[in-house]
C-alpha cells in the first residue's frame, strides 16, 4: 500500500533558485500529477518570477520584464506552490534539513532541489568595479546598462563569445560605439573555428562593431570621481570607453552547496549522478549549478530542462531518464548573423574528414565533419544556417548522408539545390532540441493524435516551441506524414480557388492577368461559368488595384469589372453602417488640420445632419449620410480641399503622430512632418487587411507607434522603425525591424516591407498575425527587408513608387465622371427618392439609426403611409402612381 | 443583316403587375441594384456573371437593414447563385430566397423579364 493516512503532514519540498531550469522543474512536477503530493516552497533571489534568460537581449528591442516572464498568470497559485520572491537562500544545514534565507528565515525541508544557475565571471582586473562597468545577466543588469548609456558614448564588451557578442548587439542598438575584446584568436571560440570565426568578424565588423581578438584586457582606467573613463590591453594599447560590459563566461554558482559541505567539481559545480542526486540523499541539483555525471557543467538551457525532468519524474515516483550529458549543438542569430555549431565541430574524431565552402565577401562559412565513409559527424555554419535543423538530427547516427556532403555545403545556384527534408531523417532523430522531441513522434502526433497543421504538433509535443529553429523542419515531417496518410489539407483561398492570396498575387502578377473573371477561368478550380464569392472576389479585387501600374489596368477601383469585385464599402467609397447608412472619413494626414478645414467638416456635417465623432486614428467620422448624399457631401469636402481617408478600404488608415520636436519640449524630431509624408506616400496602398501607422517625436511614444502595423519612433539619431503591431482583440506590440535610420533609409524600408507584406499576407491577415505565421518569422521579414536576402529589394520599391506615382484620389475621380456617379441612387428606378428606411432619432444633441423602423417591414409601410408622417408623403405619392395592383 | 438598336429593359414582377427597373446595360454582372415597389416596399435586382437576372427581398432579415442589394454575388460548388449580405454576410439563394447559412430563413424572390422597348 502506498497510500498515506490523510493526517500525514505533506513532505516539504523546497526549491532553491527560481529561474529557466527551476520554473522548468516546477512545470515538470506538475506534468507528472505530482505538484500536490508535496508543500512545494520556491525560494528566488531576483525580484520577479522565473523568465526568459535566453531572450533577455530582447528586453532592448521593446519586450517588456513582463512580456519575458514563463508562467501563464497565476501559475504558482493553481498549483499550490508557495513563492518567495527577493528571498535568496544563504545556507543549508543538512543535519537539521533547513535552509535559511537572507532575511534570517528558516525552512525546514524533506527534499532539497538546488538550482541556484550561475554567475558572471569577471576577471580579476584593476577597476573593474568602477562605475560604468556591468555584467550582462538579469533583467536589472540591463536596465542599468541602458540608464547608463544614455550618458555615453562608447562602450566596450569583455567576450567574444556567444552572450558577449549579444551585449555588443545591445550596446550598439543603444547608439554607443561598439568594442568587443576577446582573448581568443577568434569570436565564438567555443562554437566555431578559425574559419567561422573569421566569417562572423567580418560581418560583424561591418555593422560597425570594432573588435579586438588575442588581447587580454589588463585593466579598467578609473577617473577620480570612481567612473570608468578607459581600458589598457595586454598588448600593451588602450581605449577611450565610458561603458564596460563584463561577459567572458559563467560559473557555477556553487557556494551554498560549499558551505554546507556537499562535493563539488574540481573546477566548480555540485557534484551529481546520473539521476542529478548530490551526495546528500535528500538533495538534488539541477542546471546551470550542477557538475553532471560525464564531469561537465552545462551552461545551455536544454540540459537543464531535461534535468529537471529527470528529477521531478523521481519526485512523482514514475520512471525517470537518466542525465548522463547533453549535445551543444547550438543555433543562433547574433547580431543578425546566423551562427550553429552541431556534432563533432572540431573534428575530432580519428580520421574525421572535412568538407569546407568559404566565402568571405558574403560572411558565409560552412563546414561538415565526416567520417571516410561519408557519415556526417558535425559541422559549423555561419552567416546561413538554414540546414541546421535537417543536419543536427544526422550526425552521429553513423549512417552515410543520402546525397554528398559537398552538395549541402554549396550555395544554391552552384550547385543542383539540395535540402534535405524530413525523409531522409530515421525515427529516432532528435528534430526538436530543445524539448527532446524526435521524428517518431512527431509523427505520431500527426497518425495517432490526428494533428494536420504545425501548430497543433506544437501544442501536442512541444517541439518547435522552444528557439524555433526546427520549425521548418517540422512543416515538411508534418507535410510528408499527412501526404503518406492521403490526408489533403486544402490551403486554397475560397471554395473558388485553391490557390492562397499570396500564391494568387504571384499568379496576376507573373501572368499579368487583370481580372477575376479571367483569373477563375484559367486558374480556378470551380466551372467555366463561376460566379466567384464574397471571398474572392474582393481579395483578387485588391490584388489587381495593388499590381495596377504593373498591369497596365485602371488604378481606380470603380472602372469596368473592378466595380464589381468590392465590397460595398468601397463599391460606394463611405463605410456602410447598421441601419444601411454611410459614415464619411476625409484624410486628415497626420493629424494635422486647418481651423478653416475644421470648419468645413463642421458645416457639412450640420447641413447634411450627420452625427460626428472624433477617431481613434485623429480624424473625424460623419455617420448617417445615404448612398445619393454621398456625391453631395463630397463635392463639398473635395472643392474645401479633402480627399478620401480610405477609412472604407483595406489599405493604409492614418499616420497618427504626436506634435514632435516643433512644439514640444521633449521631443526629437519632426513626428508631424514625418507621418503626413508617410500618410500621403502610401494612401490608397491597398493591402490584405486594412493598415495604421503611427510616428512619435521621442521614446516617450505619445503617439503609441508600438500598437501599428508600420510605427516610427524618434531618436536623437534618427528613426527606429517597429512593425507588427496591433491593437484589436488580440493586441500586440510591434518589434523593433531596423534603428536610427535617417529619412531616406526609413521610408526605403517602410515601402519595402508594405510590398512584402501585401505579396506575401493570406486574406485578412494583419501585419501582425503574418509575421508570427510567415515562416522566419521577424527575422525572415528582416531579411528579405533590411538585408536583401531573396534580392527583390528593388521590384519592391518599384511597385512601391509606381504605387504613388498613379495615385489619384478615389472620390475626386469619382466626382469627375457621371457614370460612376449614377451609381449613387437609392433606387435604380426612383432616382432623386431617398430611401426611406434610412431614419434617425436624437440621442445627444445628434441623431442615432431609428431601428425601430427596420424591426418588421409592416413598421417601414406604416411609417410610409402619409397619414402618419407627412414627411414621407412625397415618397408614397411618387411611388403609388406606378402601382398597378397590390396583392400583398 | 441589320441590327436595330434596341434597348432591354429589366421587369419585375410585385403582386400581378410588372414594375420597370432599369435598363440592362445600367447593372453590372455581379452587381445589384435596388428598386422602389409600388407599395413601398424594396426589392433587390442583380445581375450574375452569366448574365441572368435575380430579383429578391432588399432586406436583409438578420439586420432589417435594406441592403441586400449591395451585397456581393457569388456561386456554390453546386452552382447555386447567392448574394452575401454586406452587413453580416449571411448567404441567399437568389433562385429560392433561401438562406444558406440558417435554413429557417428565407427572402421573398420575384419574377423578372427583360422586355425590349
Amino acid at each position: 500500500m502506498n497510500t498515506s493516512p490523510m493526517t500525514t503532514p505533506k513532505p516539504t519540498l523546497l526549491l532553491v533558485g527560481y529561474g529557466m531550469v527551476g520554473h522548468r522543474f516546477l512545470e515538470a512536477l506538475a506534468d507528472a500529477g505530482a505538484a500536490d503530493r508535496y508543500r512545494v516552497v520556491v525560494l528566488a533571489e531576483e525580484p520577479r518570477p522565473a523568465y526568459d534568460r535566453v531572450a533577455l537581449t530582447s528586453y532592448f528591442s521593446g519586450r517588456s520584464p513582463e512580456d519575458l516572464l514563463l508562467a501563464e498568470e497565476g501559475f504558482t497559485d493553481k498549483h499550490g506552490y508557495e513563492l518567495h520572491l527577493s528571498s535568496p537562500a544563504v545556507a543549508v544545514d543538512r543535519a537539521a534539513k533547513t535552509v535559511t534565507t537572507a532575511a534570517g528565515h528558516t525552512i525546514g525541508y524533506d527534499t532539497l532541489v538546488l538550482a541556484t544557475g550561475s554567475y558572471p565571471f569577471v576577471p580579476p582586473v584593476d577597476g573593474k568595479d568602477a562605475e560604468g562597468c556591468f555584467v550582462y545577466r538579469t533583467i536589472e543588469d540591463l536596465q542599468a546598462i541602458e540608464r547608463y548609456a544614455a550618458g555615453a558614448r562608447v562602450g566596450a564588451v569583455v567576450g567574444g563569445g556567444l552572450l558577449g557578442l549579444e551585449a555588443a548587439g545591445a550596446l550598439r542598438g543603444l547608439g554607443l560605439e561598439t568594442h568587443v575584446v576577446e582573448f581568443a584568436p577568434r569570436l565564438m571560440p567555443v562554437q566555431v573555428d578559425e574559419g567561422g570565426g573569421e566569417a562572423l568578424r567580418r560581418t560583424i565588423e561591418e555593422m560597425g562593431v570594432v573588435v579586438h581578438t588575442g588581447v587580454g584586457t589588463k585593466a579598467v582606467e578609473v577617473s577620480q570621481d570612481g567612473t570608468a573613463v578607459g581600458m589598457q590591453f595586454t598588448d600593451g594599447s588602450r581605449l577611450d570607453t565610458e561603458l564596460v560590459v563584463f561577459s567572458a563566461g559563467v560559473r557555477p554558482r556553487d557556494q551554498l552547496a560549499r558551505d554546507c559541505g556537499l562535493t563539488v567539481g574540481e573546477r566548480g559545480g555540485i557534484a551529481v549522478d546520473e539521476f542529478c542526486l548530490t551526495s546528500d540523499p535528500n538533495v538534488f541539483a539541477i542546471g546551470e549549478c550542477a557538475m553532471a555525471v560525464d564531469g561537465r557543467v552545462y551552461g545551455l538551457v536544454a540540459p537543464g530542462y531535461e534535468m529537471a525532468q529527470t528529477v521531478a519524474r523521481q519526485l512523482a515516483a514514475q520512471s525517470a531518464q537518466p542525465f548522463t550529458g547533453a549535445d551543444l549543438s547550438t543555433k543562433l542569430k547574433l547580431l543578425g548573423v546566423d551562427v550553429a555549431s552541431f556534432g563533432d565541430a572540431f573534428a575530432t574524431t580519428p580520421g574525421a574528414l572535412d568538407v569546407v565552402y568559404s566565402d568571405s565577401r558574403a560572411g558565409v562559412y560552412k563546414k561538415l565533419v565526416v567520417t571516410s565513409e561519408g557519415a556526417l559527424l558535425g559541422g559549423i555554419l555561419v552567416g546561413d544556417a538554414e540546414a541546421y535543423a535537417s543536419l543536427r538530427p544526422l550526425a552521429g547516427t553513423g549512417k552515410p548522408l543520402p546525397v554528398p556532403a559537398e552538395s549541402l555545403v554549396l550555395p544554391a545556384g552552384l550547385a543542383a539545390p539540395v535540402s534535405l527534408g524530413g525523409s531522409a531523417l530515421p525515427d529516432d532523430a532528435v528534430v526538436c532540441n530543445c524539448h527532446n522531441v524526435t521524428k517518431g513522434q512527431v509523427r505520431a502526433a500527426v497518425t495517432e493524435h490526428s494533428c494536420t497543421t504545425v501548430p497543433e504538433v506544437k501544442t501536442c509535443t512541444k517541439a518547435g516551441s522552444g528557439c524555433g529553429s526546427c520549425l521548418k523542419l517540422l512543416g515538411s515531417i508534418v507535410s510528408e506524414e499527412l501526404e503518406a496518410s492521403g490526408v489533403e489539407v486544402d490551403k486554397g483561398l475560397c471554395p473558388c480557388f485553391a490557390y492562397t492570396r499570396a500564391e494568387l498575387y504571384e499568379i496576376v502578377r507573373v501572368k499579368r492577368i487583370a481580372t477575376h473573371r479571367e483569373l477563375l477561368a484559367k486558374h480556378g478550380r470551380v466551372g467555366q461559368d463561376a460566379e466567384g464569392c464574397e471571398v474572392c472576389k474582393p481579395t483578387v479585387g485588391s490584388i489587381i488595384a495593388s499590381l495596377a501600374p504593373e498591369l497596365e489596368a485602371s488604378g481606380h477601383i470603380l472602372d469596368g469589372e473592378q466595380a464589381a469585385l468590392q465590397d460595398t464599402n468601397d463599391h460606394f467609397l463611405a463605410n456602410l453602417q447598421k441601419n444601411g447608412s454611410y459614415s464619411v472619413v476625409p484624410r486628415i494626414p497626420g493629424g494635422e488640420i486647418t481651423p478653416d478645414k475644421l470648419i468645413v467638416i463642421g458645416e457639412v456635417a450640420r447641413d447634411f445632419g450627420l452625427y460626428t465623432k472624433i477617431t481613434g486614428g485623429q480624424r473625424i467620422d460623419l455617420f448617417g449620410a445615404s448612398v445619393d448624399q454621398l456625391p453631395q457631401i463630397w463635392s463639398r469636402l473635395v472643392a474645401a480641399g479633402f480627399e478620401s481617408g480610405h477609412a472604407y478600404g483595406k489599405s493604409l488608415r492614418t499616420v497618427k503622430s504626436c506634435v514632435g520636436s516643433t512644439w514640444c519640449r521633449y521631443g526629437v524630431q519632426d513626428s508631424v512632418g514625418m507621418a503626413i509624408l508617410l500618410e500621403l506616400r502610401y494612401r490608397g496602398l491597398r493591402s490584405p487587411h486594412k493598415l495604421k501607422s503611427a510616428v512619435s517625436g521621442c521614446a516617450r511614444e505619445c503617439a503609441e507607434a508600438r500598437g501599428k502595423d508600420f510605427g516610427v519612433i524618434a531618436t536623437s539619431n534618427g528613426w527606429n522603425l517597429y512593425v507588427g503591431g496591433n491593437g484589436g482583440a488580440t493586441p500586440r506590440h510591434a518589434d523593433l525591424l531596423a534603428q536610427d535610420l535617417d529619412d531616406e533609409q526609413l521610408i526605403r524600408l517602410i515601402d519595402r516591407f508594405l510590398m512584402f507584406y501585401i505579396r506575401t499576407a493570406d486574406r485578412l491577415e494583419r501585419t501582425s498575425t503574418w509575421l508570427e505565421r510567415i515562416e522566419g518569422g521577424l527575422d525572415h521579414v528582416r531579411d528579405v527587408v533590411v538585408h536583401d536576402s531573396l534580392g527583390i529589394a528593388a521590384d519592391l520599391e518599384e511597385l512601391m513608387s509606381h504605387h504613388v506615382d498613379d495615385y489619384q484620389d478615389e472620390w475626386a475621380a469619382t466626382l469627375a465622371d457621371p457614370e460612376r456617379l449614377a451609381r449613387f441612387v437609392s433606387f435604380v428606378n426612383a432616382p432623386g427618392v431617398p430611401d426611406p428606411s434610412i431614419r434617425f432619432t436624437p440621442e445627444r444633441d445628434q441623431i442615432k439609426p431609428d431601428l425601430v423602423l427596420l424591426a418588421t417591414e409592416e413598421e417601414l409601410l406604416a411609417a410610409l403611409d402619409p397619414d402618419n408622417d407627412p414627411d414621407n408623403a412625397r415618397v408614397a405619392a411618387r411611388a403609388t402612381a406606378s402601382i398597378l395592383e397590390d396583392a400583398r | 443583316m441589320t441590327t436595330v438598336a434596341v434597348q432591354t429593359r429589366i421587369e419585375l414582377l410585385a403582386g400581378r403587375g410588372w414594375t420597370a427597373v432599369c435598363d440592362l446595360d445600367l447593372l453590372l454582372p455581379g452587381r445589384g441594384v435596388a428598386v422602389l415597389l409600388p407599395d413601398g416596399r424594396q426589392a433587390a435586382v442583380f445581375r450574375d456573371a452569366r448574365d441572368r437576372i435575380h430579383a429578391t427581398a432588399n432586406r436583409d432579415p438578420f439586420t432589417g437593414a435594406y441592403v441586400l442589394s449591395r451585397g456581393l454575388l457569388g456561386s456554390t460548388a453546386d452552382g447555386r447563385v447567392y448574394v452575401a449580405s454586406p452587413l453580416l454576410k449571411h448567404r441567399f439563394d437568389l433562385e429560392t430566397g433561401e438562406c444558406l447559412d440558417d435554413e429557417s430563413v428565407r427572402i421573398p424572390v420575384y419574377a423578372v423579364r427583360l422586355a425590349e422597348v
